[in-house]
């Protein structure tokens, strides 16, 4: 069982007798000032794990909304500096465990082993690289390991259970299970509850990792939250969050309603 | 070597939710792909659909002007106009084998697009290309011709509405869509197996210049001369020639305007990076911080700011040399060889032919030098006339 903090965050809740709960912002969304405020009010409204999105220029794995948001970010020069640092400088200041969100591209110009360093510094327990799939993963585990820093694994409705089980053999932190075979964004087909291959791929999943198993893409109410109960460990909701906070919402708005 | 790598240039960067297709494809290009049935298949279809094999062009009157024996391939003869088909029957022929009903491309300029969908009409499938709504408007003879071919356009909205965010858009497409349909890569670039799959299709274009040149020339060519956006004419034109040891090989990038500041397409010869784009690490035109930045040209299917990983591997290793030229020796390079050999080249392919009206002094007086010619110039009159206008 992984030691890690993103774990015992996520086995807390569990021992409490609830899922976890993973909101994802994208890094200065919806401004750069606001963003921070807005990852207080995650953190003191319950997160369990904050995911901060890194923004890139091209996101094959996100939908329209989470796309939208982290050009706007990139727009107004929200980078990986920007973010290590920032966290750094709030460094403690958070009871959810951290998670840092993207594509390997900007972490390799950063320098992977300087990433690994300065993310570790900045108190980020973990990392989701949408385009690192097991055959990639290695160089990065390797950069990660000496750090504690944890690769997370993405995995979906079409991984098998081999291919499961190659990412449990060297899971950290958590497992994310995608909901659906497609990109980030809410979903209207779960509106009549969890679909059966779902409960499926989860079940597999659940046997596959030693890890916490977290559910993201798609989720929009927290109904849909009351099917998971005993599938899953820990939810994640992006769009849905970015939509509120579009709206005029703010992020302790949102929780209220999820918690 | 690790696999799907070509030195360290390649791989497999894709969201999980892709390997289990990438793998079917990769299982299916080893068991299929060299079948007897297959390759008997193919052949046919490249003889009597696609016009195989295209002439090789001896052009007595520039060769007389530049002191080097100039020989053209000429892909702008294949079916559609362009060395794109030979990529796209072949796939679609694989889909089938699959038993996918359904191709998806994406397109830049158009002329992968056409490919895949007149591949499509002849074998029966569905079709649907993702295009950038900026090239569906600039573009939109090619794509009242996918219509017509039967195939759905989808303009992409969002990034640069350019060829790489249709690569996106078609890749996030397939992620939905992977268990009734095949995505034809237009190029020998992106995840692995694409590169290697799309280097066999199109080396067909060596194996008969090779077999050509010893027939017609009674030598191997000194150069062959390529132009280079995501590189599949390239690759294919110099993949049997590699053993070839003497046979220099040159890709021809496309430096845009030329002026300092201007985007261009030449991550290889100009200012690119190793980094990691659309599934595979190759030489990119991106920021410090790793943004994928902007490219251009003015032929827009060498408007890309990343490159295939062979090439990449390529240019690390010295087998090939990697070199630009500007858009306006491309356009002069069009009208020459319209002028003085009857023969209207693509603004694409008019990359490779300028490379060498440019830097014919200083090749070995006689050379044998082969160009690619990659396609056509039909699609790419009204650009010249424009540029013709304002210089008279």
């Amino acid at each position: 069982m992984s030691n890690n903090i993103l774990t015992k965050r996520i086995e807390a809740a569990r021992a409490a007798g609830r899922l976890a709960l993973i909101p994802f912002l994208p890094a200065g969304y919806p401004n750069k000032d606001r963003f921070w405020d807005e990852i207080d009010g995650l953190d003191a409204s319950g997160a369990d794990v904050i995911e901060i999105g890194m923004p890139f220029s091209d996101p094959v794995a996100d939908g329209p909304v989470v796309e939208h948001a982290s050009l706007k970010c990139l727009d107004v020069g929200v980078n990986l500096k920007w973010i290590i640092s920032g966290l750094a400088a709030r460094k403690g200041r958070y009871k959810a465990g951290l998670v840092l969100m993207g594509y390997l591209n900007p972490v390799l110009q950063y320098g992977l082993e300087a990433f690994a360093r300065d993310a570790a510094s900045a108190g980020v327990h973990g990392v989701i690289l949408a385009d690192v799939p097991h055959e990639e993963a290695d160089v990065v585990r390797a950069a990660f390991d000496p750090h504690g820093l944890a690769l997370i694994p993405l995995v979906g409705l079409n991984t098998t259970p081999s291919r499961m089980a190659l990412y449990g053999n060297n899971a950290q932190g958590f497992a994310y299970f995608v909901s659906v075979l497609g990109t980030t964004g809410v979903r209207s087909q779960f509106d009549t509850g969890l679909p059966p291959q779902v409960r499926e791929g989860l079940t597999h999943a659940k046997a596959a990792f030693p890890v916490p198993v977290a559910l993201g893409f798609g989720l929009k109410h927290p109904d849909q939250l009351k099917d998971l109960a005993g599938l899953v460990d820990a939810a994640v909701f992006g769009s849905a969050l970015i939509k509120h906070i579009d709206q005029g919402g703010d992020a302790k708005g949102f929780m209220k309603v999820w918690k | 070597m690790k696999k799907g790598y070509f030195g360290d240039f390649g791989g497999q960067f894709v969201p999980e939710l892709l390997m289990p297709p990438l793998l079917e494809l990769e299982e299916a290009m080893e068991r299929i792909l060299p079948s007897k049935e297959f390759q008997d298949e193919l052949k046919s279809e490249l003889t009597h659909f696609v016009g195989r094999p295209t002439a090789l062009t001896f052009c007595p009157n520039l060769s007389a002007k530049l002191g080097v024996k100039l020989w053209l391939k000429r892909e702008d003869l294949a079916h559609g106009g362009a060395h794109k088909v030979n990529n796209t029957i072949g796939q679609a022929l694989l889909a089938k084998k699959l038993g996918k009903k359904r191709l998806l491309a994406e397109t830049g300029a158009g002329q992968h697009g056409v490919a895949s969908a007149l591949a499509a009409a002849r074998l029966g499938l569905e079709c649907t290309i993702y295009m950038g709504a900026t090239d569906v408007e600039r573009q939109s003879l090619n794509v009242r011709r996918m219509r017509l071919f039967g195939a759905e356009v989808v303009p992409v909205e969002s990034g640069t509405k350019t060829l790489k965010d249709a690569i996106n858009a078609a890749l996030r497409a397939w992620i939905a869509e992977q268990q009734t349909t095949h995505y034809c890569f237009g190029t020998a670039a992106g995840p692995h197996p694409f590169p290697l799959l799309v280097r066999e299709l199109q080396a067909v274009i060596s194996r008969e210049a090779r077999a050509q040149m010893l027939d017609q020339a009674g030598c191997l060519p000194d150069y062959v001369v390529a132009c280079v956006g995501g590189g599949s004419n390239a690759i294919g034109a110099f993949n049997e020639f590699v053993p070839d040891a003497k046979v220099k090989l040159v890709g021809v990038e496309a430096a845009g305007s030329g002026k300092p500041g201007d985007w261009h397409s030449a991550p290889l010869s100009k200012e690119g990076s190793p980094g990691v784009l659309h599934g595979m690490r190759t030489q990119l035109i991106q920021t410090i911080e790793g943004q994928i930045q902007p490219s251009h040209s003015i032929a827009p299917g060498l408007d890309y700011p990343g490159v295939g990983p062979e090439h990449a591997a390529y240019q690390a290793s010295g087998r090939a040399t990697y070199v630009s030229v500007t858009d306006d020796v491309a356009l002069d390079a069009f009208v020459d060889l319209s002028r003085h050999e009857g023969i209207m080249p693509a603004l694409e392919s008019s990359h490779a032919l300028g490379w060498v009206i440019k830097n014919a002094a200083s090749l070995e007086p006689g050379a044998h030098v082969v160009v690619c010619l990659s396609g056509r110039g039909d699609k790419d009159l009204d650009i010249v006339n424009d540029y013709l206008a304002r210089k008279a």
